[in-house]
């Protein structure tokens, strides 16, 4: 009996087995969500449901609008902090820090990313709240409870730092010396140089950190689901509280099972979650291998 | 630029400065050893030792099944098993996976486990954490694996071994490093991780008994206590913060350090 042949065939054929499981999962995911979403798609339109601004669950009313306005608040505002800190606080790590700074410096921002999300939140609600109540809001001169879009934009930038940081920091690095080299031989300050040369070499690197940083942040559940307010309104200011996709469906744990449709629409959301953070995310991956290739790292 | 990298650090020091002080005040040795008991939420007795071995219950398990079913994985995406332009498919899944919200794994879960009927469990949400963290454990795996010199591989094959000895027994022990590397972090994620366990678990008071009975878990207590009005029942989520604080960033030093130390068997 071949019985090293025969446990070569079986491993073989497990191994092709969970293989298959993980690619198809994707799409086991996508059509759960898509069929369970079909309930809500029947009972009320689609205009009705991305347009309107009706959010009443017992009355069978599902207006999406306002949470997706601030889910795109949220998320926009969130980028647009974290991605021009993060970008120089990259340059300094790859170009400008120390060698013992560096050292300590990548493996302190990898501790960042691997915080859990509730720690985030609690930190958010411990500081963060009583800094928009008390300090930010009155500034403007407008009063608040602190749980705002303010308080989180701010700690989902927090927690998309460590993504756009180590992907620019790796990208930085791998542009070939030669490349900088030349233009500080011509006679380019080194901040010209990181203008012109490197920012420029690892342009498609960056647009992909930041398209993954938004994937991140459009599904960031629990840290914006503690401190955003959970009031489904269109935001006026930014000191308004309001929802986001994902801290909606949180909140609505426990409720949902009891009504089919409001199941059904929540699926749909979670449904709408999915897609566009699939896609944010497949395009960062996929043009972060192009750099990768041109840049043979 | 200087102002930029002392925003990231000190946010950094902000957050764990603030979960080490407020948690520190309020964590007691009865905290840790008492499971809560009746009315728990207004502020009466009560510990979280429910929530701490939850998670244990959860994390431990997802991270062993998630092991055995990432290593058949990223064994297989080998040259010697499949054409690459599959195993680029599968490594595009993967990548995927890894991006995609853990309310998501939630959801389609407890979608599952209701259309077979077992509910809100322990084995649900264990299942909804392996998930989650198979694509970060199989991509760590992957990588180190990618990494294992053609001649060692072909030295097994020229010996007489088939593709999955080879697989198992030369392949596995040089990844050793990364592999371990990508388990520990995987269950890092996995004991840290709220969205998912939130539909899947459930939230009670007591240790589960069976895998069918709802767990509560660190993460889903931070979250349902933290924001009570009553101090002591929000001490316990500072505490219950603070261990699993001080649990993930362990696992993830220790996970740095063990990659880097046991090289033991591979071979330079």
């Amino acid at each position: 009996m071949e019985w090293r042949r025969i446990r070569d065939c079986i491993g073989t054929k497990l191994m092709l087995l969970v293989t298959v499981f993980v690619s198809i999962l994707f799409f086991l995911i996508f059509f759960t969500l898509l069929s369970k979403s079909f309930l809500i798609l029947e009972t009320t339109s689609i205009s009705e449901l991305l347009l309107s601004s009706i959010w009443n669950p017992e009355r069978g009313q599902f207006g999406l609008f306002p949470i997706i306005i601030g889910t795109i608040i949220v998320t926009g505002l969130s980028l647009i902090i974290a991605v021009p800190i993060s970008l120089l606080s990259a340059i300094y790590i790859a170009e400008y820090a120390p060698k013992r700074v560096r050292q300590v410096i990548r493996p302190y921002i990898d501790l960042l990313a691997g915080v859990p999300s509730v720690v985030y939140g609690l930190c958010a609600f411990l500081f963060l709240v009583p800094l928009t109540r008390d300090v930010i809001a009155p500034w403007f001169g407008v009063e608040s409870t602190g749980f705002c879009i303010l308080s989180a934009s701010l700690i989902l930038s927090v927690m998309v730092f460590p993504i756009i940081i180590s992907l620019c920091v790796e990208s930085f690095c791998a542009i070939p010396v030669e490349l900088k080299e030349s233009s500080l031989s011509i006679g380019a300050t080194k901040w010209e140089t990181v203008k012109k040369v490197t920012f420029r070499a690892s342009a498609t690197s960056i647009i992909s950190a930041v398209l993954l940083g938004f994937g991140r942040s459009f599904g960031e559940t629990i840290a914006v689901n503690m401190v955003i307010g959970g009031k489904a309104m269109i935001p006026g200011t930014l000191f308004d509280p309001s929802e986001t996709l994902a801290s909606r469906i949180a909140s609505a744990y426990g409720e949902m099972m009891s009504i089919p449709v409001y199941e059904s629409a929540l699926l749909f959301m979670a449904l709408i979650l999915f897609i566009v953070v699939i896609i944010f995310n497949l395009l960062g991956v996929l043009i972060l291998r192009r750099a990768k290739k041109r840049w043979n790292y | 630029m200087y102002i930029s990298i002392s925003i990231v650090v000190a946010s950094l020091i902000i957050i764990v400065g603030l979960v080490l002080v407020n948690g520190a005040s309020s964590l007691s040795l009865e905290i840790i050893t008492q499971s809560s008991s009746g009315g728990y939420y207004l502020g009466k007795s009560g510990g979280i030792l429910n929530a701490i071995l939850g998670s244990l219950f959860l994390a431990l398990p997802a991270t062993g099944l998630a092991y055995v079913i990432g290593i058949g994985i990223a064994l297989y995406l080998q040259r010697d098993f499949v054409h690459p332009g599959i195993s680029g498919f599968i490594r595009l899944s993967l990548d995927i996976l890894w991006g995609i919200p853990s309310i998501v794994y939630g959801i389609f879960c407890i979608m599952i486990m209701i259309a077979i009927g077992i509910g809100t469990s322990v084995l649900a949400g264990i299942i909804a954490l392996t998930l989650l963290e198979l694509p970060i454990i199989t991509r760590y795996m992957d990588e180190s694996i990618k990494m294992v010199p053609i001649e060692l591989k072909e030295g097994s094959y020229s010996l007489g071994s088939t593709k999955f000895e080879t697989a198992i027994k030369v392949v596995r022990r040089q990844a050793v490093p990364g592999i371990l590397a990508g388990v520990l972090l995987g269950l890092g994620r996995g004991i840290g991780d709220a969205a998912s366990i939130l539909f899947t678990a459930g939230f009670t008071d007591s240790i589960p008994g069976s895998i069918l009975d709802s767990t509560a878990a660190l993460p889903t207590m931070i979250y349902h206590l933290y924001a009570s009005p009553i101090p002591s029942v929000r001490a316990r989520a500072y505490a219950g913060a603070f261990i699993l604080l001080v649990i993930v960033l362990s696992i993830n030093i220790i996970s740095r350090f063990l990659s880097r130390k046991s090289g033991k068997y591979v071979i330079k």
